[in-house]
């Protein structure tokens, strides 16, 4: 009887020292990876829908349904400007792709804090579904899930770097959005849509750190297929640089 | 009783030691299969190519700048161009899908490289997971270059040198053959990103990044391209076509589409951060209507999306 409690007990504390030990730790103290600080966008690719206003009518690469075509043949910025919607190309499935820094902070032990300074957006990510369903908004509701080694796949390899930092992702899902423009120039996204997201932080040979964020927007009325991009950001070392300004339908 | 206690401890060691074996291998990820191209960013760029003259975002500096005026697309019908293709950056800049496997050792089962397929302009990638090192600097440059690799995590991190001087973009963009480039395989279920970040002491001032998504394909896809079969297309013997300074005809194509400044369409490390959007306010006119190169207007219901037609080769 002994033996077998010893067995347990020893077994028990080797099973929970591979889990990191520790009882129900936080989604701040299991973060695999450090999302915090201020990134700021390195624009090279879709640069002419990015840096500037695209001209109407130009859809290179987006697989819009006919009625999306229709709804961004329509699009008037001044109208928008006048409605009091001049976020709606700040909205989550589109302000990553919006020049400008982001600026990333824990609100609390369950949930991640990114501001936009282009726009002077915040997005919430929250690790617990916040329960009820809100009024929709340009940022929506998302629920976070850290990603980490062992939980998906595995099998093939090879090498591995012995000194690797500790790696994962983070995976956000956000809904409950307003209806909005996935390109300033009216290209809609529609209330039913859905943004996956995916951060991953690299560390390039030349120093610093980089974030990847894959960002796939599902909408059924306003998508043939789902809308795939990736965005890169740089890690800057303090707040220089962060400059707030209003969200605007024409710049 | 001390006999049962030095086997439990015994067992516990051996757990400890199978654990820490499967820890390393359970982190890496399979990326084996065949990849589908989404080529939703840069659709124009990745699809027929890019405009003759954009390096908008290119952190080129003015001996790349230089470089890339002189280039007239029409080289790549000289007969010693027509099948030297693109350098291992085509990866992300070009229109393609890819498959990747991985070759193994025969008995301990242990991925010796990964590989990625060919096309017919791009040559296949081998990814050295052995730990052999890059060739010394005096070796011969190869058209794929020499890659090795490791695993960060479930990241794979490709390093790529020697490869031949190239494109870093399809309308001639110059890299040198001291460019080197490092690779990210990021995966999320059947979803693939990677991410390249090229390195060029003579044409580029910082980093250029790229980046390009991939989704996992049940169709399998051919490892190697169609054949490349040069022939005569239009250039004399002993012609290469160029353009002098200040003669290239296409310099404000850009302009004259979509408004955008001369200053923003000649790149440089500036034209990629937010802060040149400042400088663009002024001098930005936007046109009414897109009149070129505008994106499929209406699909019929149920149709892939289109591939872009470019201006470029």
């Amino acid at each position: 009887m002994k033996q077998t409690i010893l067995f347990v007990v020893a077994f028990g504390a080797l099973v929970s020292a591979q889990r990191g030990g520790a009882p129900a730790r936080t989604s701040r103290a299991s973060a695999p990876i450090d999302l915090t600080g201020y990134w700021v966008s390195v624009v090279t690719e879709d640069w002419r829908y990015r840096m500037v206003t695209p001209t109407k009518g130009d859809y290179q690469g987006v697989p819009m349904t006919p009625e999306a075509v229709k709804v961004a043949d329509a699009w008037n910025p001044e109208a928008d400007t006048a409605a009091g919607n001049q976020c709606r190309s700040y909205g989550a499935p589109a302000i990553m792709r919006v020049p400008g820094r982001i600026h990333v902070v824990w609100d609390d032990d369950r949930t991640l804090k990114l501001e936009a300074d282009a726009g002077t957006q915040t997005r919430l990510f929250r690790f617990e579904s916040p329960g009820a369903k809100g009024e929709s908004s340009w940022q929506g509701d998302s629920l976070a899930l850290w990603e980490t080694p062992g939980g998906r796949g595995g099998g093939a390899g090879g090498r591995g770097n012995a000194n690797s930092p500790r790696t994962g992702a983070l995976k956000v899902v956000t809904t409950n959005l307003k209806a909005g423009y996935l390109r300033k120039n009216g290209v809609p996204y529609s209330e039913d849509a859905t943004v996956t997201e995916y951060f991953d932080v690299v560390r390039p040979r030349s120093g610093g750190e980089l974030l990847v964020v894959t960002t796939v927007v599902d909408d059924q009325k306003y998508l043939r297929q789902p809308f795939i991009v990736s965005s890169q950001f740089k890690k800057e070392t303090d707040a220089k640089g962060w400059d707030p300004t209003p969200c605007s339908a024409t710049w | 009783m001390l006999g049962n206690l030095v086997m439990i401890v015994r067992f516990v060691a051996r757990m400890a030691v199978v654990l820490a074996i499967a820890g390393p291998a359970a982190a890496q990820t399979e990326l084996a299969g065949s990849w589908a191209a989404r080529n939703h960013e840069d659709a124009l760029e990745r699809g027929g190519g890019p405009y003759a003259v954009d390096y908008s975002g290119l952190p080129l500096n003015d001996e790349g700048r230089a470089r890339a005026l002189s280039y007239s697309g029409d080289q790549l019908s000289l007969i010693e161009h027509q099948c030297g293709g693109w350098p291992p950056f085509y990866l992300a800049m070009g229109p393609f899908g890819m498959k990747i496997w991985n070759e193994t050792d025969p008995t301990s089962g242990t991925t010796i490289a990964w590989k990625i397929g060919a096309w017919e302009d791009r040559a296949g990638t081998t990814i050295w997971m052995d730990g052999r090192p890059h060739p010394s600097k005096n070796a011969p440059h190869e058209r794929g270059g020499f890659t090795t690799g490791e695993w960060q995590g479930t990241t794979l991190v490709a390093y790529t040198t020697h490869m031949k001087a190239g494109s870093i973009r399809r309308n001639g963009v110059p890299s040198s053959d001291q460019a080197t480039m490092t690779t990210y395989f990021l995966r999320h279920g059947d979803l693939l990103t990677v991410l390249e970040v090229i390195e060029d002491p003579i044409y580029l001032t910082e980093p250029e990044l790229v980046s390009k998504n991939f989704q996992l394909d049940n169709n399998s896809m051919s490892p190697v391209g169609p054949p490349c079969v040069a022939g005569y297309e239009g250039v004399a013997e002993g012609k290469v076509p160029h353009y002098l300074p200040g003669t290239n005809p296409s310099i404000d194509e850009l302009t004259k589409f979509y408004g955008i400044p001369r200053e923003a369409t000649l790149g440089g490390a500036e034209t990629m951060y937010p802060e040149f959007r400042k400088k663009l306010k002024d001098t930005f006119v936007r046109p009414d209507k897109c009149t070129q190169n505008c994106g499929a207007p209406n699909p019929p219901p149920g149709a892939p999306p289109s591939p872009a037609v470019g201006a470029a080769r």
